[in-house]
């Protein structure tokens, strides 16, 4: 605590003192002390269904240019990783433990390199990896994004550093929306959240020269999101 | 049904044959029109500007005016909306806020009075040519004026409706803004007027007069081709 | 950079307006830019099941936080700081920088890398830091750009977006010594590695934050790019600059508040990276910055709270849409605006900030037509508030010549006899106009150098009525 806390504080209380008139109609007034506003019936409708689901979260990635695979197994998922490795003749994979990341891992041919970052990582290491490995928290339907944390994905950076990003999740994973996927982090975490929560959706992308697309342009130019059962 | 007609003060010296035919379509559609002589300007200028003590005392007079009047047609968007909403606003907290609610109560920009009032869409009316809508900030913004004057034109016989791409862009007009900035107000009219240009059409009908002023204004300096302007009631009351 | 002309604030922006209004080639490139929004952002709007009750709720969320702020500030200290953040509260900007280059001295920091922020361009935070010997790299694209470009951000969304590939192509080679090219895809990439080697060699990474999160005491920071998520991760130390008034709730709010950040600044469902930091690295987590400080910054804030009438304006959730739709803006540019916060909104808080006489006029450059107030996803009264302003500015001090107009004015109409006048001499004023027009003598003459204006009728309708109704006698 430092600076001008108490003054702040203070003209913040004298300015309240009067009321402001409201330009809108909350359409819920008995919450108002919990300040809690429902709102999710306004939000992009999504089906109850997780087929629906997944078939939206398809459809979005199309759009977003995600790659998005739904895979029969860890085994199938791994014979993806390693089509991309050959084709972008990749040495080397940056990627964390756990379960689910291990079981694909597992499978994965003998000549892709594979870094384990879970106690750290040389900064030139991770700067040589050609793709990102990670698992995640959820994955939303209802805007094809892909939730992931410092505990769940192997930090902050191997998520996004690394050209291209693998996220591996299973069908139990799809929520329906980001209402849902905040409502499982406070579920997971009971409050004690990690230091870094990140949706993502869709690879890294500006428009900023004449509102052309590009892909790319500090995150990984390619995001590739396998499903197994 | 007893409707009051309140004339804006430009339309009063610059375009008064609008006036003339909402008298005459409101008289063919069987209704007797009152018009109060002492009424003048509904203070916007003043208003717009900041002045707000300046447009009171002009706003006041337009609430005497108009004390009596059951039903108050006003013949642009603009001034309607000063009555509708910003009466609301200069008369808040003090002796005169019933009244002004009254008033904007009871006041209806014409299209609107037409169709939501009267439920009237087709008024008889024989206009041939292809034409574009402008529509008015105010009465777009203000009021929610959108559809009325659309049903209104495509009742019309003989009329072929075209939508301009920069329907809803504002023409750059803003009462003072359009000399105070006119290199900005001028700069909007030129986006407008391409678009209206684009559309091919001879006639630019608009249910603000206010508007056309800015917007035959630019055209006639600035397009290849003749092109004319009507307010709404004008091609209203073509027969 | 304008904040250094001599002219004062209004008269600049008339002769700046002049010159970029008629700026064809650079207003066609906006307009196109902006058409191409309004396609996207309609789609997207179109799939909410209630754009307009989306945006109630929106308000309503946004309405809870400013007024209670100072409840909400301390809970997000409170649980912020339980996590090992520090907060640093700064009554202005130069407290802001004083801190922020201690901060930078003790921790021997050499090269910062900065994401968007524009509470660093409102207090001139890079020259400071600059002039201290501190090299400061813009991270995001069109920041970049603009930083090479020595200007101030055109948009506070799109900073660039007035720049043409063949301008972008010529600085980067200049600039950076990049191969010359005009293909945004190859310009993206020489700019993707000239940044990579600084996100992996800062030692501090200084950020903005689009959202304050009370409940849980986190910095949500919305992105397409990545490189706030680099500079948040990489530098051993993150600062993050942020507006006191950016306060939500609950964590669960962005849940709605994200997506329409998202409809009506880009078009998008949702930005590319939506990401909430919570504090530093914690103890089991694999990397992240081992310090996080947050500067909540008033700098004027409270004073616009202050204005009860106007306090929504603090509900700004910094989208950009009023710009995209504004004729004045979209016609002027944004540098014109010759401030940190451009178009309707900037119109708004401005004068709050820097001063009401200055800055008025920014409230007086627009035709009132509404488009703002309809745009803004959490319904901000806008277009009111520059009504307001004007309103405010003439209560504080009148301008001489204006009053005369208006005394004058009410003069007339008060009389009807005097009103009636009026109307009968303007055709016989408009028979001798010709006399003076377009000379300097000419009182039309901010209208009639670029228009026609119409002729008085013979008639007016008064008189047509009276006579009408004498005949009907």
């Amino acid at each position: 605590m430092s600076g001008d806390r108490e003054p702040i504080l203070a003209r913040i209380a004298e300015a309240l003192r009067a009321p402001a008139p409201r330009h809108h109609e909350p359409h819920s007034h008995e919450n108002h002390s919990a300040a809690s506003v429902p709102f999710r019936e306004w939000l992009p409708p999504v089906g109850e269904d997780p087929q629906e689901q997944i078939a939206l979260f398809a459809r979005l990635s199309e759009m977003l240019r995600t790659e998005f695979r739904e895979c029969g197994s860890p085994e199938d998922a791994a014979g993806h990783i390693a089509a991309l490795a050959r084709e972008g003749q990749w040495k080397r994979i940056a990627l964390h433990s756990g379960d689910l990341i291990d079981s694909v891992a597992a499978k994965l041919p003998e000549s892709l390199e594979l870094l384990r970052i879970d106690n750290g990582y040389e900064k030139d290491a991770m700067e040589s990896a050609d793709a990102g490995f990670t698992e995640c928290e959820s994955l939303v339907a209802q805007t094809g994004s892909v939730c992931v944390t410092s505990p769940s994905s192997g930090g902050r950076v191997l998520s996004v550093f690394p050209p291209h990003h693998i996220v591996i999740a299973s069908r139990g994973q799809m929520l329906p929306d980001l209402s849902a996927g905040y409502e499982h982090l406070a579920v997971k975490y009971q409050g004690r959240y990690p230091s870094f929560i990140s949706f993502i959706t869709g690879p890294s992308r500006t428009g900023d020269i004449e509102r052309i697309l590009v892909l790319g342009a500090h995150g990984p130019k390619r995001l590739t999101v396998l499903l197994v059962p | 049904m007893r409707v009051t007609l309140f004339i804006p003060c430009f339309i009063d010296s610059l375009y008064p044959q609008v006036g003339v035919a909402i008298v005459k379509i409101l008289e063919r559609l069987g209704h007797e029109v009152d018009y109060p002589e002492a009424q003048v300007c509904c203070g916007q200028p003043p208003f717009n500007s900041g002045y707000w003590d300046e447009a009171r005392v002009v706003a006041e007079r337009q609430l005497a005016v108009f004390r009596d009047a059951e039903v108050v047609v006003s013949a642009s968007g603009s001034c309607g909306a000063m009555f509708k909403v910003f009466y609301g606003e200069l008369f808040k907290d003090r002796p005169q806020q019933a009244e002004a609610k009254a008033l904007g109560a009871k006041t209806f920009e014409f299209s609107e009075f037409l169709v939501n009032k009267l439920g009237v869409r087709d008024v008889g009316a024989r206009f041939e040519g292809k034409v574009t809508f402008h529509d008015g900030c105010h009465g777009l913004r203000e009021l929610g004026t959108k559809a009325a004057p659309r049903e209104l034109l495509r009742a019309v016989k003989g009329l072929e409706l075209i939508e301009m791409g920069e329907a809803e862009s504002c023409c750059g007009f803003g009462g003072m803004f359009a000399v105070k900035f006119p290199q900005i107000s001028t700069a909007m009219a030129e986006v407008k007027c391409n678009s209206i240009i684009d559309t091919g059409v001879e006639t630019i009908v608009s249910n603000d007069s206010s508007c056309l002023m800015q917007i035959q204004g630019y055209i006639n300096r600035h397009s290849p081709r003749v092109i004319k302007s009507l307010h709404l009631a004008e091609v209203l009351a073509q027969q | 950079m304008s904040s250094t002309a001599a002219l004062p604030p209004g008269v600049q922006f008339q002769t700046d307006a002049d010159r970029t209004t008629a700026d064809e080639p650079r207003r066609a490139a906006v307009r196109n830019a902006l058409g191409n929004y309004k396609a996207a952002r309609g789609k997207t709007e179109n799939a909410f099941a209630s754009w307009q009750h989306a945006r109630e709720a929106a308000a309503e969320i946004k309405y809870e936080g400013v007024n209670h702020l100072d409840r909400y500030l301390r809970e997000f200290e409170e649980k912020f700081t339980a996590r090992g953040g520090k907060v640093h509260w700064a009554s202005n900007g130069a407290q802001a920088r004083e801190y922020i280059l201690n901060l930078a001295r003790e921790k021997g920091v050499k090269s910062i890398v900065k994401s968007k922020a524009m509470t660093g361009e409102e207090i001139h935070l890079n020259p400071a830091l600059e002039k201290e010997g501190y090299e400061v790299i813009e991270s995001d694209l069109g920041e970049l750009i603009q930083q090479l470009m020595h200007e101030p951000p055109y948009h506070f969304v799109f900073p660039c977006m007035h720049l043409k590939r063949e301008e972008i192509g010529e600085l980067f080679e200049r600039e950076l010594g990049a191969a010359r090219t005009n293909n945004p895809e190859e310009l993206t990439m020489i700019a993707r590695r000239f940044l990579r080697r600084h996100f992996a060699n800062a030692d501090m990474g200084i950020s903005g934050g689009n959202f304050i999160v009370a409940e849980t005491g986190m910095i949500s920071i919305t992105e397409n790019e990545g490189n706030a998520r680099l500079t948040a991760g990489l530098p051993k130390v993150h600062v993050a600059l942020v507006g006191i008034e950016k306060i939500v709730p609950k964590l669960s709010d962005l849940a709605l508040l994200l997506p329409m950040l998202a409809t009506a600044g880009t078009g998008q469902h949702l930005t590319g990276y939506n990401s909430m930091y919570g504090g530093p690295r914690q103890p089991g987590e694999i990397d992240g910055p081992d310090e996080f400080h947050v500067v909540l910054l008033d700098n004027h804030r409270t004073r616009l709270l202050a204005d009860a009438e106007q306090r929504d304006a603090l509900h700004c959730i910094r989208c950009g849409a009023c710009l995209n739709v504004c004729p004045i803006f979209k016609n002027i540019g944004g540098h014109a605006y010759g401030t940190t916060y451009q178009g309707p909104i900037g119109s708004v808080i401005t004068p709050h900030f820097r001063g009401l006489q200055d800055w008025k006029h920014l409230s007086g450059a627009s035709s009132l037509c509404g488009a703002c107030t309809e745009a803004c996803p959490v319904k901000i009264d806008i277009h009111h508030h520059l009504l307001q302003n004007r309103r405010n500015a003439v209560a504080e001090k009148k301008v001489w010549w204006e009053r005369l107009i208006w005394a004058g004015y009410t003069w007339m109409m008060k009389r009807q006899w005097a009103y009636l006048m009026a109307a009968r001499l303007a055709p016989l004023a408009q028979k001798l106009h010709p006399l003076v027009l377009g000379t300097a003598l000419d009182p039309m003459r901010s209208w009639t150098a670029t228009r026609d204006f119409p002729e008085a009728a013979p008639q007016s309708f008064h008189d047509w009525w009276r006579i009408r109704k004498a005949a009907q006698k």
